[in-house]
């Protein structure tokens, strides 16, 4: 009828306004507990931060200095075998969920990936104790990244999938149309044109277990020294700031703040570049 | 490769006005398509004469893309699409037993309605793109058919001196004459159009359909379209499809086949007549 009256107009503005004010809220109730974490652990683990604690063992008790060098390398190690598991079965699987759909074997992967997900990785920890510990007779870097890799997958088959989707089917039929064979517009053509998203989701799955302690605790087992292979038991950051934050030393307190700084700046770093990398492309 | 033509393919002549010197190079028999009860295309004769543009017409929803995605097998990846009948293309039933389709597709190329360049490659990728992924390897042969690919579809002078910037940042129109260049390059011996120009603006319209009338000294063109100037413009034959009320479930939906001129000055059913003189559709 005639045009949107005055008090219509104000009345839309003040909603407007009070949306926008509570999504702003809701917000800043997210990021304060983050900020804090990021305060505390800078606050009470950049003092005990110098060179030393990059490149050198753990002094004995009582003792000042020292570092967790050998933790740093082993969480590297044990993320890197965890990666190499998880994202040749995860994003395998992720294509198969999302490209084959017709394959009778897909419901069911679908169905585990996100069963997995639930899973506690605890235990996850037990199983790969059961499957790999015992079998092998000792603790291993290679169990600890075998039980990170696994849960590492359901996260990588869900980013895959998701990401796949998303390519136009269009896409597809063109690759078709030229007379390539599915297998070849599925590698060369639709995987490289989601390989942005499917890194973002690895991403996130290194993330997600390069903290965990819980697995680790009877796979890895941790060392207070170097490891002497991917056959031996071998320190990882989480155990070192669980058994240090357990301890009665103050000193000791300040080394678990110290590596849990450091591995919150190590997952930073790599997601950072890994983002930049990407983006360029 | 394709030598075998043998002369027991050529068809009994049928109801349709066959010119008799020319063998056509591909035949639709009896070609029904349903998806699950719904039959899009039904009982679909028609014979396309080698280095003719043929234009297929019809309402929406008259089953003229889905008889189009018949002939080169595009159905097969629809799994609730059902095919029956043949569809012979150079004296072989592309739909017979133990004929790939990979192979069918390689012979007859498609372009679809909206450009679809692979996102992730440059122009000269994308160009390449059918025989580099077929395992060509041989730098200068890809080079000269990359450039007489983009020459036959006009637009090599546009794009040399980019040829490695990203497919993604041309034009529209330009955009999907690479397309007609990268389904060129594969050397089909049929070209498939899907309403090649309904997203381009009139100019880029033009220079596709003035590129036709270029295009099928080399190759045969089917064409889908919605514009009946463009089907009188560019194609020496018309197929009217329709799909209404005034089909019976005995009917054929391809309601009449003839010249163009033929066709437009002089339709030999009413339907058609109605449909070309903007009474309906």
């Amino acid at each position: 009828m005639t045009g949107v009256s005055a008090r219509n107009r104000g009345r839309r503005r003040v909603a407007d306004a009070a949306v926008a004010l509570l999504i702003a809220l809701g917000t800043l109730v997210v990021l304060v507990p983050l900020f804090l974490v990021l305060w505390y652990l800078i606050s009470s683990g950049i003092s005990s931060i110098d060179w030393a604690f990059f490149t050198q063992l753990p002094a004995p008790v009582g003792r000042e200095g020292g570092g967790v060098a050998h933790a740093i390398v082993g969480s590297l190690q044990l993320v890197g075998i965890a990666s190499v598991i998880g994202i040749i079965l995860g994003v395998g699987s992720g294509i198969l969920v999302a490209e084959y759909p017709r394959n009778p074997i897909v419901a069911p992967v679908r169905l585990m990936s996100d069963v997995l997900v639930g899973v506690p990785a605890i235990v996850t920890g037990l199983v790969v104790y059961g499957a790999v510990v015992v079998a092998m007779g000792r603790f291993s870097a290679l169990a600890g990244g075998i039980a990170l890799g696994l849960i590492m997958i359901p996260y990588v088959v869900r980013a895959t999938d998701e990401v796949l989707q998303l390519v136009p089917q269009s896409v597809r039929e063109a690759g078709l149309a030229l007379g390539l064979a599915r297998w070849r517009v599925t590698l060369f053509i639709v995987l490289p044109a989601a390989v942005n998203g499917i890194a973002t989701g690895v991403l996130l799955a290194v993330a997600r277990v390069a903290g965990e302690a819980a697995p680790l605790l009877f796979t890895a087992f941790g060392n207070q020294f170097w490891s002497r292979g991917i056959d031996q038991p071998t320190a990882a950051l989480p155990l070192v700031i669980y058994s240090y934050s357990i301890a009665p030393y103050p000193e000791w307190h300040r080394l678990a703040s110290a590596s849990s700084l450091v591995l919150v700046a190590l997952i930073l770093v790599t997601t950072l570049l890994t983002r930049l990398v990407f983006r360029k492309r | 490769m394709l030598d075998d033509v043998s002369v027991n393919g050529t068809p009994q002549a049928t109801g349709a006005e066959d010119r008799a010197a020319a063998q056509p190079i591909l035949e639709a028999r009896k070609l029904n398509v349903s998806y699950g009860s719904n039959r899009a295309v039904r009982d679909v004769s028609l014979a396309v004469q080698p280095n003719t543009v043929t234009a297929l017409i019809g309402p929406s929803g008259c089953g003229k893309t889905t008889f189009l995605r018949a002939l080169n097998r595009m159905h097969d990846l629809t799994p609730a699409a059902r095919v029956e009948g043949e569809v012979v293309f150079d004296g072989q039933d592309i739909y017979a037993r133990g004929v790939d389709p990979v192979e069918v597709r390689r012979r007859i190329g498609m372009v679809f309605q909206k450009p679809n360049p692979f996102p992730t490659m440059s122009i000269y990728d994308n160009v390449a793109a059918g025989l580099k992924l077929a395992g060509i390897r041989k730098r200068a042969q890809l080079d000269e058919i990359v450039e007489r690919s983009l020459s036959q579809a006009a637009l090599w002078d546009e794009v040399k001196d980019r040829l490695r910037s990203p497919a993604t940042g041309l034009s529209g129109g330009q955009q999907q004459r690479l397309c007609i260049a990268r389904s060129l390059a594969v050397g089909p011996r049929l070209l498939l159009m899907d309403e090649p120009t309904s997203a381009l603006d009139p100019q880029a319209t033009q220079r596709i359909e003035e590129l036709l009338g270029e295009l099928k000294q080399h190759v045969t063109i089917v064409i889908v379209t919605h514009n009946l100037q463009q089907a009188g413009r560019v194609s020496d034959k018309t197929a009217f499809f329709l799909l209404d009320e005034t089909v019976g479930p005995e009917d054929s939906n391809l309601i009449e086949y003839a010249e163009t001129d033929q066709m437009f000055m002089n339709p030999g059913d009413a339907r058609t007549e109605a449909y070309i003189t903007g009474r309906f559709g």
